[in-house]
């Protein structure tokens, strides 16, 4: 219980203090921050669209919080999970174009994999890559990711988007490829809601990484290698394969956005439609401590940052839905330089 | 000049690579005291937003431009703060500062001016000659100069290389490193005011568009030295303009040439053309043994 009450300490302080920050800023632009926040917070509550889009804002989050956690977790940081969603979502997309006539009962699966699977290679890339040739994965991730955004988008351009359509996107995908509501299943929840199944598959794979990072031989070197390259080295462990391996699964998590994204939402591959969920999935992991259960809490706070910043948007006189993604910034910050609230706090954590 | 077309495309290669070298030789001084900077980005982001507003303003450049300087530096400081005084991961801290000024130019600029993202129109006589340019490719031999051949230049190198050794010779490490990132957000800060008060005359959301990270390319590409990666400057340049002339006149899709520079560093890291060694001491937070 003390350990728990530990580690949820400094991610609280750490959103306090950003919350404080962001206050200012709000008071700055010449608003309301008591208001601002009753707003972004309270329109994220309501049942059934607050919770309902809360939720789906928190599903890719959990997807890609996890994978920069399982990375992180080997001492590597991911900041290519943009690009792996990115590529998955298209390939999931194009999968779902050529086989449009497929039943679900095999479409589904099949997309599924695709998802994991392409986002794993795309991920696996950085992976080789430092494993092979030492080159650092954080600016190999970074590039990645432009190189994924220009070729999804150049197949779309060039190949798959229907004749005549302004907007860059795909023709849809096949029906067979879609994969229900929660509206379906839950009264009084409105379809249009685009909450889907790919929530409660995210809470399941939230589970199957924590069994996997600490119930399997895999994760254990992979922690390993993360906590000690030179005493898991030593400890007979190859380093090398751990890393492979760890960017490969982060990168199926991040492609895992592809089935609440092309299967769940929106039915086909839509160009740019990543609201930086590769990114957030940073500060996710971070504020998350890198482990599932943070990943879902963080998930949620965030998710329910994007749907309230909608309606800090059109409330408020001044200030737009970007304080979301400064209030985002500032937490990632805040918990980076965590030692900045050690001193003062570390006393009084002690005793509590 | 617009005659000859290899000389038209040149030109439009320099003036391309200029934001691009700014900012990359901002990165080097970072970087070459052990400070990753992948905040670039929104360190040119915040310069080419305070620009554009101040002399919006001012309806001086000049001031615009000291303006983004200072707003570079302060940027800068924060990030500095966190990797130096608090031994936060410096990529995390870099990460933070890209999102931060995504989100920030939005809120003042939607307060300011109504409109989330883009400022006003800068009139024509308003805008930043060609002094930038003059600048970033001066600033070349000046870097191999401060970095070769002074004192700061030696330390700048020693607490990159190797910390401990440098401090054991009596060198603040952590004044250096301050020093390095606080120049990497003045210069990232003038590529960016260059951006929004040379090339165009307005700031709009995200305008750098990855030019922060396509700097960082050419400074991993350029070595970690100034020549070098004012080469690569170039050829990224050559690259964007390439990428502009040939829009809809040509088969091959632009995609294929945005991601030039990007397929090239990776290509270059992994060691497959040369080696790019990084500064030994890069990414390492220091403290100081007692």
């Amino acid at each position: 219980m003390k350990k728990l009450l530990r580690e949820l300490l400094f991610p609280l302080i750490a959103v306090a203090a950003a919350f404080l920050v962001g206050g200012v800023l709000v008071a700055l632009v010449g608003d309301s921050p008591l208001r601002t926040y009753e707003l972004l917070i309270g329109s994220a509550l309501t049942w059934p669209d607050g919770i309902g889009y809360t939720l789906f804002y928190a599903t890719p989050l959990i997807f890609t919080g996890l994978a920069v956690a399982v990375a992180f977790r080997c001492g590597l940081l991911n900041i290519g999970a943009e690009g792996q969603l990115y590529i998955a979502a298209f390939v999931t997309a194009w999968v779902g174009i050529t086989c449009a006539g497929w039943s679900a009962w095999l479409l589904v699966p099949l997309c599924f994999l695709t998802a994991t699977l392409s986002g794993a290679v795309w991920g696996a890339i950085p992976g080789v890559l430092k494993a092979r040739f030492g080159a650092h994965e954080v600016i190999t991730t970074i590039m990645l990711n432009f190189v994924a955004v220009a070729l999804a988008s150049y197949f779309t351009q060039y190949h798959y988007k229907p004749p005549g359509d302004p907007i860059l996107e795909t023709v849809p995908i096949g029906e067979g490829a879609h994969i229900a509501r929660l509206g379906r299943f839950i009264p009084g929840f409105p379809e249009r809601i685009p909450l889907n199944l790919a929530f409660p598959l995210a809470l399941v794979v939230s589970l199957l990484v924590y069994l996997f990072l600490w119930r399997t031989r895999w994760g254990y070197e992979i922690r390993a290698t993360g906590a000690s390259p030179a005493a898991a080295e030593y400890g007979g462990i190859s380093t090398g394969r751990q890393i492979v391996l760890a960017m490969a699964v982060s990168g199926g998590l991040a492609g895992m956005v592809a089935i609440n994204e092309v299967m769940g939402y929106r039915y086909r591959y839509y160009d740019s439609f990543s609201a930086g969920y590769g990114f957030t999935g940073i500060a996710v992991a971070l504020l998350g401590r890198n482990h599932p259960i943070g990943v879902i809490l963080s998930s949620l706070l965030f998710g329910a940052l994007l749907r309230g910043g909608l309606f800090v948007d059109i409330f408020t006189e001044n200030v737009s839905k970007d304080l979301v993604q400064v209030l985002q910034a500032i937490i990632i910050l805040f918990v980076a330089a965590e030692a900045m609230f050690r001193g003062p706090f570390a006393r009084w954590a002690k005793r509590v | 000049m617009s005659e000859n077309p290899i000389l038209a495309l040149l030109f439009s290669a320099i003036r391309l690579a200029t934001p691009l070298l700014l900012a990359a030789l901002g990165g080097l001084f970072s970087e070459r005291s052990g400070v990753i900077n992948i905040g670039l980005e929104g360190l040119m982001l915040a310069g080419a937003f305070t620009a554009a507003v101040t002399t919006h303003y001012s309806g001086n450049p000049w001031v615009g431009l000291l303006a983004a300087i200072l707003a570079g530096i302060g940027v800068a400081l924060i990030h500095a703060v966190a990797c130096i005084r608090y031994r936060a991961d410096q990529v995390v801290s870099g990460t933070a500062i890209n999102i931060l000024f995504l989100g920030v130019p939005a809120l003042l600029s939607g307060a300011m001016f109504a409109s989330t993202g883009a400022t006003p129109q800068i009139p024509k006589e308003q805008l930043l000659p060609y002094a930038p340019i003059i600048l970033a490719f001066a600033l070349v031999p000046a870097t191999w100069w401060v970095l070769n051949r002074t004192p700061f230049g030696l330390r700048l190198r020693a607490v990159g290389e190797n910390p401990e050794a440098a401090d054991t010779a009596g060198v603040d490490v952590a004044r250096i490193r301050y020093a390095g990132v606080l120049l990497s957000g003045a210069l990232a800060a003038i590529g960016g005011a260059y951006l929004s008060i040379g090339q165009s005359s307005l700031f709009t959301r995200n305008m750098t568009a990855g030019r922060g990270f396509i700097a960082l390319a050419a400074l991993i590409f350029g070595k970690w030295r100034p020549v070098q990666t004012m080469l690569a400057c170039l050829l990224f340049g050559v690259a964007e303009a390439l990428s502009i002339q040939m829009q809809g006149v040509s088969q091959i899709p632009v995609q294929f040439i945005q991601i030039i520079p990007y397929v090239l560093t990776i290509v270059v890291l992994a060691g497959f053309i040369g080696h790019s060694r990084a500064p030994r001491a890069l990414g390492l937070p220091y403290q100081k043994k007692r």
